[in-house]
């Protein structure tokens, strides 16, 4: 083998200039500099090894993101063959059961989407599903909020963001189930177009205008396209941006526990711990997504046929999140009012139009209102436990029972055909029990709360049970205890117990009193300093007593 | 460094403030994981982590195989479950291998990324007050800069006219539909393709039908014999409103009001299909009872008695359509409704329309 001719280090024709040596050892060091001189990218990421803490809970607001990742990953792909038009056409395509039968180009991009698109019956139930998902997870997320007050200040703005967020959902969960015009979602339209001529005044106008006319005509489909793949994710986007910022801003509430304060935040950094369990998450949700829509049908739209105006199916439902809506229509009395030559409809007004905008409202002032009742003015970054807020707690689980209710009655027939009742005893039963089961269900769950306080100061003073039965020499029977780890006793004793504000007359006027009292009142008092101690000072006799017994096998002695 | 929750003024601060009998014991200690201690768990950790990205190639290659090779009209029987072949093997493929890149990626960062947990400071969510005042102050100095407080007319002229630019904004979307006038109402939902003479005929064959052919018991979806005559969006707004059942009951088991004798055929009625609630096409017949429900929110009515809600959230009676025959025997309408069909609506007052009593 020829060697390579040396070669003379101080000829010039080989020298070169060479860049300073980097200083770091970093491989990442050279590009980052470069991206950061132009973009200041090290100000810009801030603290990537930002804490945030570890509870299954806090996951939840994460499935509702990456669903909308997955909508928007997958709606892309719908939309290169999706055709939102109402033309009619005769459908040429590979179902058979459809062919030349009249229909919309949108029901025709649907089933061709289905049958002749390869992947793409998957991709459209993936995006149902996740659709599903998206407002599922949001909705626990926003319950997990609530019910650890997680909502309370600095939070109430992102609150209120979130609310925005969820009613946007729901609009834009209808728009997208309406497109395909389907039976079923021709249906759903019909009955919004209903919804918007029961507004009051303006009801004909509204429909009109949405419609482009009469019902159904062929703009509506079309504009519902704009509204669902422009107007709304956009929105959804920003308003999710915003969440995120303000997350960001205000850092992650943590759960109380021994180390964890108000100034605090414990937990793991975001580099690299949570950039793979976060982003491993995602992958595992839209792992379920994928796997939903190939095995779990959802949709199938061939089975209704297309648009029909006089055909209908029984049982015909709106998805899931719009079930309390639909039992509410389904329960409200006839009442319609005749005034001045006109028409009020409030047998459909009221339940549609009225009870969404009190769910959300009520939703978007309950952290001023709670504020307002507690006199409650600092900032809280430690979460509640649910039982140690036992009104908000119980006004949580009654909204819960009254959602449900509600949520049971839009499926009346159902429960009607599956229990052989009768159907006009349901909706009549339905009727009372929108307003007596969230009553009880307040009552029970604030009993449930204070039981839990009594439970928990239980074993703050006589530890935990071990299940060891001690016989004493006397002949009684007795469990052992084992006293509680000091990091636990203080979780179970930290919580802040708000007191009653005292009507004065002029900050605090008799209701603002009357509600702070009954916001206050029956909270079991957590055990103080002397009575935990005299209760460890006795457990330590009883054991020494248990010990000596279990040791000596006499039965002379007392105490 | 100081927080700003100590600064911020409270009538509550002790909410802030720790309140527990038991002093705070501090960050629990870290307790060291399997995979701490043990080299060979750590490795068998490590090994399972690999393997599951492995399997990963593996199955996009599975998601090719069966999006080239799996015929489209393939099926599979899976518990019982007939499932499009195709759909499901690029489901099962793709979902899979991001569960395994999403659980690796988890159990990665659980058992061998550090676990000690750290502590970050918080700082309350409002400015120093420092940073408070400067932005006041720089507000001040701005708006003295813009002489708005002498020359008061800038500032309200400036909201005006831009208040103002809405209005071209919303007075272009008057297009958005036909205004519904008193007269474009009567051209459109106030009214039906049924006039005098039209047949009403099947709704699926469009055959004609003619009175002797109905028996007692009996419900037939019919239609305007002129739809046929219209397609597409006309069509479906027409059948929309047109749209009719006839019933045929027994004259002496029902209550046929003095008003409305002539608008039947030997107990054979005719009614809007369309439900006076939102707009259903109501099709649940009960025959022995002569109810008619709809099934989107159950309301009932009475086809024995003039189409009178018995149940539900309907507020109005199904309108009646009067009919009579030709000189063949065949059904034909002898007018349109006598009221508007579907939902009822603000500009009209409905309630003259037909009620329990009338005659």
């Amino acid at each position: 083998m020829a060697k390579p001719a040396d070669i003379n280090p101080s000829s010039p024709a080989m020298e070169v200039r060479t860049p300073p040596k980097q200083e770091s050892p970093n491989k990442l060091a050279g590009p980052a500099t470069w991206v950061d001189e132009r973009i200041g990218l090290a100000k810009l990421l801030g603290n990537i090894r930002k804490v945030f803490p570890d509870h299954w809970s806090f996951l939840l607001g994460e499935i509702a993101l990456y669903s909308f990742v997955i909508l928007l990953l997958t709606g892309v792909f719908l939309t290169i063959w999706f055709k939102p038009s109402m033309t009619e056409v005769e459908y040429t395509g590979t179902y058979e059961l459809m062919r030349g039968i009249p229909m919309s180009e949108a029901f025709a991009s649907t089933l061709n989407l289905s049958f002749d698109i390869r992947g793409g019956l998957l991709v459209r139930q993936i995006h149902h599903w996740a659709a599903m998902l998206f407002v599922a997870a949001m909705t626990a997320h926003m319950l997990r909020v609530f019910f650890t007050g997680a909502f309370r200040k600095p939070r109430e703005l992102n609150w209120i963001i979130g609310v925005g967020l969820f009613s946007m959902a729901l609009v834009e969960g209808f728009a997208g189930y309406s497109l395909p015009d389907d039976l079923l979602s021709g249906t759903g339209l019909r009955f919004v177009d209903g919804l918007v001529r029961s507004i009051p005044l303006i009801g004909t106008w509204v429909e009109f205008f949405a419609f482009g006319g009469e019902f159904p005509g062929s703009l509506i489909i079309p504009r519902l396209y704009m509204v669902h793949i422009l107007l709304i994710p956009g929105l959804l986007l920003g308003l999710i941006s915003a969440h995120m910022a303000l997350l960001i801003y205000h850092k992650h509430t943590q759960w109380p526990g021994p180390g964890r304060t108000q100034r605090n935040i414990q937990g793991y950094p975001f580099f690299p711990i949570y950039v793979a369990k976060a982003g491993g998450f995602f992958f595992i949700v839209f792992a379920v997504a994928i796997l939903m829509g190939a095995f779990m049908q959802i949709n199938p739209v061939w089975i209704f046929g297309p648009y029909n105006p006089a055909q209908v199916t029984a049982g015909s439902q709106p998805d899931w999140y719009m079930g309390f809506v639909e039992g509410a229509i389904r329960i409200t009395p006839n009442w319609e009012w005749h005034l001045w030559g006109t028409t009020w409809s409030w047998n459909i007004f009221l339940p549609g139009v009225g009870l969404m905008g009190l769910l959300f409202t009520a939703l978007a002032v309950y952290p001023f209102i709670e504020a307002w009742i507690t006199g409650d003015t600092s900032e809280h970054h430690l979460l509640d436990r649910p039982r140690n807020a036992p009104v908000r707690t119980g006004l949580g689980v009654a909204g819960m029972a009254a959602y449900g209710m509600f949520w049971l009655a839009g499926g009346n027939d159902i429960l009607a055909t599956q229990f052989h009742v009768s159907l006009n005893a349901v909706t009549y039963f339905m009727r009372v029990a929108v307003f007596v089961v969230p009553v009880l269900a307040f009552i029970v769950t604030k009993r449930i709360c204070l039981s839990l306080q009594r439970s928990d100061v239980e074993r703050v003073l006589h530890g935990s049970e071990t299940g060891v039965i001690v016989r004493s020499p006397d002949g009684g029977y007795s469990e052992a205890h084992r006293p509680i780890s000091p990091g636990e006793a203080y979780s179970l004793t930290r919580h802040p117990q708000p007191e009653a504000l005292v009507p004065n007359g002029k900050q605090v006027g008799r209701l603002r009193g009357r509600l702070s009292r009954w916001y206050a009142q029956g909270q079991v008092p957590k055990p103080t300093a002397a009575q935990i101690a005299a209760a460890a000072d006795h457990a330590a006799v009883g054991t020494e007593h248990d010990a000596a017994a279990l040791d000596s096998g006499d039965s002379g002695e007392t105490h | 460094m100081s927080t700003d929750i100590e600064r911020t003024p409270s009538e509550h601060s002790d909410l802030a403030a720790p309140d527990s009998p038991v002093p705070d014991p501090g960050v629990e200690e870290h307790a060291p994981r399997f995979t701490d201690v043990d080299e060979r768990a750590a490795e068998r950790a490590y090994r399972q982590i690999v393997g599951m990205l492995a399997a990963v190639p593996i199955l996009v290659i599975g998601f090719l195989v069966a999006y080239f090779a799996v015929p489209r009209d393939a099926e599979l029987m899976l518990f019982g479950a007939n499932l499009k072949m195709q759909n499901t093997l690029l489901g099962l493929t793709a979902g899979l291998a991001a569960l395994l890149i999403g659980v690796a990626a988890i159990q990665w960062a659980r058992v061998l990324m550090s676990d000690e947990e750290i502590v970050g400071e918080r700082h309350g969510a409002a400015s120093p007050p420092e940073a408070r005042e400067r932005v006041l102050a720089d507000l001040e100095t701005g708006i003295e800069a813009t002489t708005i407080r002498r020359r008061k007319l800038l500032g309200s002229g400036m909201a005006g006219a831009l208040g103002l630019m809405a209005l071209p904004a919303v007075v272009s979307l008057a297009d958005l539909g036909p205004w519904p006038t008193a007269a474009e109402r009567a051209k459109t939902i106030e009214t039906t393709l049924w006039a005098e003479g039209v047949h009403l005929v099947n709704d699926v064959t469009y055959r004609r039908l003619k009175a002797d052919e109905l028996e007692v018991g009996q419900l037939v979806n019919a239609e305007p014999e002129n739809l046929q005559k219209l397609e597409g969006t006309a069509y479906q707004q027409a059948k929309a409103k047109a749209a009719i059942i006839i019933v045929r009951m027994d004259p002496n088991a029902i209550r046929i009001p003095e008003s409305r004798k002539d608008w039947q055929v030997n107990g054979i009625l005719c009614y809007s299909k369309i439900c006076t609630h939102v707009g259903c096409p109501i099709s649940l017949w009960e025959q022995q009872t002569h109810h008619l429900l709809c099934p989107c929110h159950q309301s009932t009515f009475d086809l024995g008695n003039s189409g009178l809600v018995v149940f539900g959230p309907a507020a109005r009676a199904l309108p009646q359509l009067p009919i009579t025959t030709d000189a063949d025997g065949y059904l034909v309408a002898r007018s349109d409704f006598t009221v508007p069909v579907g939902p009822s609506f603000f500009e009209r007052d409905s309630s003259k329309d037909f009620q329990e009593g009338d005659r």
